[in-house]
């Protein structure tokens, strides 16, 4: 068995000159250290608050995009009515008429954690709204992943490996993105959850000891109460435990902590309304399940192999134990998966194996943008340095190899493959880039410094294992007899604090321009350079909110569902709990049809206002008309009578006056453009001038027959219309 | 001051006299007595006044205030201040051009919209105005203006041959509430222009159709190409009661409402039997009591529904509950509000299609109620009692109610199928304790 777990703590670099202080020449060289060990993760711990509060500085106090509004309604619910009203919670304002079982269909970690964090201020007397916890949920708990970081890089390194981890995953962009203030997602809580279950394993794995492995499997249940990305947990643990059973390095350690983790782990999962059974019966969670088997096969030929002494006669047994094992498995697989025991892999999980699956299958999917293949322009994004020191940082782990430094190789190479399959799930990766990174930054300048503090006497005896650690650059210092070597490192330390410190200024400037803004409320330059907000998004939905009737039922995209719902307080047909495709797609179809077809089918829906979303007057490009694509393909998956050709002219989109005719006329169009034929939206350019497309509309005289305008926003950029009751004489 | 005072005073009278020239709104239409009071009678020749008196009197014997004016008096108005000054519009002013005042065909549609009632009658001076109005409560009349309806069939005998134009009709529609219980026996006599009904609208109705072998041509002309409209296309007299239950008379011949044929006698062609007096009194009474709401007038009031065994309307029902509806419905007898009998009004609860429709059972005393098991769906459903019936007022009432499923503590705790699977887990723990027991200790 390979014993290479015994990554206790390092002994701390000998701190051989003199403290420059005179409280610290009292205090002992650990001491010393942990003193400023603890000082700089303090620090780093209030940097990663502060720099994720750039939005409440630009902007205000308020909950970002869209899903977010949904977890703020059920929180400011979960705190007004209490647990189990919220557990219960049939929410009929919502998928009208079906209505949504809340309780049943949501990950309530997010919530319970921000009412228990305003219990907690309530009862310390901080008078404290439940939207201003809402707000700096992500942050603090980004704060805690710092901590976690460290702790988790100090177990599969050493501390100076952990700090700087903490340090780099503090202002990762691609961690910055879900988390900051206002950004009231899962995710925000996820990430923390993620990363604290894989450190309690790795430390389960690394000890052996049961009282880890439970704490790993209550850190399993938090992140399975948050986020559906939990999958991710419990398909890498037992590639892992098969990684390791594979390279032969099992151990009683690995059994112990396997087993506890997953056993307890998968219990306390089923306590958890919207994963239920799934554990047991989906096809995503039998990967963990097998392991469990084959486990206590191995066990159990251990334990032959213990009482037999004889290698023959164990080899055929082996063969024999082996062949029935999988047997057994793939047969019990192959009945419940024909009997329907186990439900098949879902959609979701065939688009990560599969990055084309979506798009050819689940329109519905690949219409969200987050969920596009990464571009490699946001892997720059979001990584900068940290994408060059990822392999650099494998490279080191490889040279290590242990339980943990396998965990944190197959963490970051897993991660990164889902991560250049959908954007969105850089986020998973960041951890793991983060550690692998810090490691190859703290081995290198470990390697530097030492280099330079031995000065010529020492260095020249250092392992060839430490040099040949060093970049390119460090191994012409492999010659010991040359004479700039000393000088060389010192070049080299600049050079990565160079890097570091573009990495910081990166970060900064990403957070503060590209991932501060709420969404909700746009901001713009003005022609004199000067900020121009956009704020009708808040406008519209205040304007539903005090002027339609309260049982009013609103139809838009599915993207504003979960918004007129917390904001406007009016039912809705659609939102971005996207569980019934039909519905949606009857939404898709009513968009692109006809007016007088979309008239019954908006009859037959009960709806009493219409939204859009136009960009053309503001130039917002993330408007309907430039969704509606989507909504021709998401209507006509299940409708067939829609099209997509016909809303196009020879394979191209366009609204001009070389559209196709259906475009022309449809729902949708009349819409977003009625009354825009008569506005000048640029100088020298003609009416109907569309800003966000570049293009002069191409019907400019658009009658309604059934709906009315009821409200246009300040800026155009939210439309309602009021669906008129039918024809008093006809 | 003492100046304000005598200017008050001058001014008093004139506001006197100016209100009672208004007719007074205070016995106007409402929702308690959904009989007209007030109509405003527009005509083209004010000899209409003699020549149509009876038709006149039996309304005002009915309590009805006629505003009898010429159809171009420049001071006509339907509304003032947002107010209708009428409940109901009698256009016997076929030949009009252009209305006088601040009417014209939007505001007469509009008063018809905002639920008042309207008769119009054409003959064969019918102007492009009359047939403008009648188009859009979905009549054509014909479109050649010097076609009548000639009937060689049924048509009234006279002296004279004459050209078949004067159609006696005795084809109604079968409804008690639109002509009154009593049977019209004589036929109706009728002279003038026929119309088509609009196939795209669902709400007009024919109350007097042509026979078979009735045309529409000009009497005076050779027939040289066939008739647009023949047989049972056309239709003497229709009826539209729109979506706000505001109901509209339409006819092709103002003569039917005249004093002549009010009182002459009829024998249709083919019959031996000589009505001493024609149906037409008895007809135009009947449809105008129809039409200014003195019948078939509903209303339903007090829906109620809760659970079986508690009173109080719950926000909120979960599958599988027991409830119970009730709703009352009364019929306006044209003095008040009398229990209306019927045995097929129906409750749908209803989500996207009608999961429960059940038939109300009455008490015979205005109240219809059922009771019924919520199905085992959950989601926002409505109680929609959807009550057409010919002649009736629409009673189209819907009350929404969400239906949750259980909560977590409303399931069933033991399962007594699954007692085997209780026992399996409490015996695998105890045995699992005892094991640990003699493993730890047994040494």
């Amino acid at each position: 068995m390979g014993a290479k777990a015994e990554n206790g703590p390092k002994p701390p670099p000998p701190l051989s000159s003199p403290p420059p202080f005179k409280a610290l020449v009292k205090l002992k060289t650990k001491q010393q250290e942990l003193l400023i060990r603890s000082a700089a993760l303090a620090l780093i711990y209030v940097l990663a608050f502060a720099i994720r509060l750039f939005s409440v500085l630009r902007y205000e106090s308020m909950i970002h995009e869209f899903d977010p509004y949904f977890n703020y309604r059920t929180t400011l619910f979960l705190t007004r009515n209490g647990f189990y009203e919220f557990w219960n919670w049939f929410d009929s304002e919502s998928w009208y008429p079906l209505g949504r079982i809340i309780g049943g269909t949501l990950y309530p970690g997010l919530m319970v954690t921000a009412a228990l964090i305003y219990r907690a201020l309530r009862f310390l007397t901080f008078a404290v709204h439940i939207r201003e916890v809402c707000v700096l949920t992500a942050p603090f708990f980004a704060s805690n992943t710092t901590l976690v970081a460290y702790f988790f890089g100090k177990e599969i390194w050493d501390a100076g490996a952990g700090l700087v981890a903490a340090a780099l995953i503090a202002i990762c962009p691609g961690y910055i993105s879900r988390s900051v203030a206002g950004s009231y997602d899962n995710e925000g809580v996820a990430i923390f959850a993620l990363l604290f279950t894989f450190y309690l394993f790795v430390k389960a794995v690394n000890t052996g000891s049961l009282a880890w492995s439970l704490a790993s499997a209550f850190g399993y249940f938090y992140m399975v109460s948050a986020w559906g990305g939990y999958v991710f947990i419990i398909n890498l643990i037992p590639l892992y435990v098969l990684v390791l059973l594979v390279t032969g390095r099992y151990s009683m350690r690995l059994y112990v902590a396997y087993n506890c983790m997953y056993v307890l782990g998968m219990m306390l999962a089923m306590q958890i309304r919207f994963v239920g059974f799934q554990h047991v019966q989906s096809g995503e969670h039998m990967a963990a399940m097998g392991v469990f088997f084959l486990m206590q096969v191995f066990y159990f030929l251990y334990w032959v192999k213990d009482m037999l002494n004889d290698t023959k006669l164990f080899q055929s047994f082996l063969q024999i134990t082996l062949t029935c094992a999988i047997g057994v498995g793939t047969l019990a697989l192959g009945i419940g998966m024909a009997s329907g025991y186990i439900s098949p892999w879902t959609g979701r999980f065939y688009s990560l194996l599969d990055p084309t699956y979506a798009k050819d299958h689940i329109p519905i999917i690949a219409s969200v943008s987050e969920h596009q293949p990464t571009a490699w322009s946001s892997f720059m994004f979001d990584f900068h340095i940290l994408l060059i020191l990822f392999p650099a940082g494998l490279y080191f782990c490889f040279k290590r190899l242990s339980d943990a430094t396998i965990f944190i190789v197959m963490y970051g190479l897993t991660s990164m493959y889902f991560a250049s399959v959908m954007v969105r799930l850089i986020l998973v990766a960041a951890p793991a880039v983060c550690l692998i990174s810090a490691i190859a930054i703290s081995a290198t300048i470990k390697n530097l410094t030492t280099l330079i503090r031995k000065k010529s006497k020492a260095a020249l005896t250092v392992s060839s294992k430490a040099t040949s650690n060093l970049k390119a650059s460090a191994k012409a210092l492999l010659d010991q007899s040359l004479p700039f070597q000393q000088n060389g490192a010192i070049a080299v330390l600049f050079g990565a604090f160079y890097l570091l410190s573009r990495y910081a200024t990166h970060c900064t400037w990403v957070t503060s321009e590209a991932y501060s803004s709420p969404s909700i409320v746009l901001a713009a330059r003005g022609a004199h350079g000067g900020r121009v907000i956009f704020d009708d998004y808040r406008e519209a939905y205040y304007w539903l909110r005090q002027n339609t009737p309260p049982d009013a039922k609103v139809m838009s995209w599915w993207d504003y569902g979960y918004q007129i719902t917390a904001m406007g307080n009016r039912t809705v047909i659609v939102d971005n709990n996207t569980w019934n495709n039909t519905h949606i797609a009857t939404v898709g179809r009513a968009m692109s049809s006809y007016e007088h077809e979309a008239y019954e089918i908006m009859q037959s829906l009960d709806v009493d206002y219409v939204l859009v979303v136009f960009g053309g007057l503001t130039g917002y490009s993330s408007d309907d008309i430039n969704k509606f694509l989507w909504m021709v393909r998401i209507g006509g998956g299940v409708f067939p009578v829609i099209k997509e050709p016909d809303y196009l002219v020879n394979g191209e989109y366009r609204v001009d006056k070389g559209a196709a005719p259906k475009m022309l006329n449809c729902l949708m169009y009349k819409l977003s453009y009625y009354r825009f034929g008569e506005v000048t939206t640029e100088y020298g350019k003609p009416t109907g001038y569309d800003r966000a497309r570049g293009v002069e509309i191409g019907n400019k005289d658009i009658k309604l027959e059934y709906l009315e305008e009821a409200f246009t926003t300040s800026n155009w950029i939210i439309r309602i219309y009021k669906v008129k009751p039918p024809k008093n004489r006809w | 001051m003492a100046k304000l005072a005598l200017l008050f005073l001058f001014a008093l009278p004139l506001l006197l006299s100016l209100t009672s020239l208004l007719p007074l709104p205070c016995n106007a239409f409402s929702v308690d007595r959904p009989t007209d009071r007030r109509l405003l009678v527009l005509v083209d020749d004010l000899a209409i006044r003699s020549s149509h008196s009876r038709f006149f009197s039996s309304l005002q014997a009915r309590g009805y205030d006629l505003d009898l004016r010429h159809a171009d008096d420049p001071g006509l108005a339907l509304r003032r201040y947002g107010q209708y000054l009428y409940d109901g519009l009698i256009l016997f002013s076929p030949s009009v051009q252009r209305f006088g005042g601040s009417l014209d065909l939007a505001a007469v549609l509009d008063f018809v919209d905002a639920g008042h009632d309207l008769i119009l009658a054409a003959d064969s001076s019918t102007s492009d105005l009359i047939r403008e109005i009648a188009t859009e409560c979905g009549v054509d009349f014909d479109e050649d203006p010097a076609a009548m309806v000639i009937d060689h069939t049924s048509y009234a005998v006279s002296e004279t041959e004459g050209d078949h134009t004067l159609i006696a009709s005795d084809d109604f529609i079968k409804s008690d509430v639109i002509l009154g219980d009593k049977k019209i026996e004589a036929p109706v006599l009728f002279r003038g222009i026929g119309h088509s009904l609009n196939t795209a609208n669902s709400l007009v109705l024919k109350v007097l159709p042509a026979s078979p072998a009735a045309y529409s041509a000009n009497p005076l002309m050779k027939l040289s190409s066939p008739p647009s409209l023949t047989g049972s296309a056309i239709s003497l007299v229709s009826i539209v009661q729109a979506r706000n239950n505001a109901r509209i008379l339409i006819t092709g011949s103002l003569d039917m409402f005249s004093n002549r044929f009010l009182k002459s006698g009829v024998q249709k062609a083919g019959r031996s039997i000589k009505h001493e007096k024609s149906g037409n009194e008895q007809f135009v009474t009947e449809i105008s009591k129809w039409v200014f709401h003195e019948r078939g007038h509903l209303k339903a009031v007090n829906v109620h529904h809760h659970k079986v065994g508690e009173t109080n309307e719950p926000s909120m029902y979960r599958i599988n509950d027991d409830l119970e509806y009730s709703v009352e419905i009364y019929e306006w007898s044209g003095s008040s509000w009398e229990p209306y009998v019927a045995d097929d009004v129906q409750v749908q609860f209803y989500m996207m299609s009608p999961y429960v429709l059940k038939t109300l059972a009455t008490d015979h005393k205005g109240l219809y109620s059922t009771s019924f098991k919520v199905p085992d769906v959950y989601g926002v459903f409505q109680f929609k009692v959807e009550h057409q019936k010919l002649g009736y007022t629409s009673l189209s009432l819907s009350k929404q109610i969400p239906v949750r499923p259980f909560r977590h503590n409303e399931y069933e705790r033991f399962i007594t199928t699954a007692f085997p699977y209780y026992g399996a887990s409490f015996s695998t723990m105890v045995a699992f304790f005892i094991f640990s027991i003699v493993y730890l200790y047994n040494k």
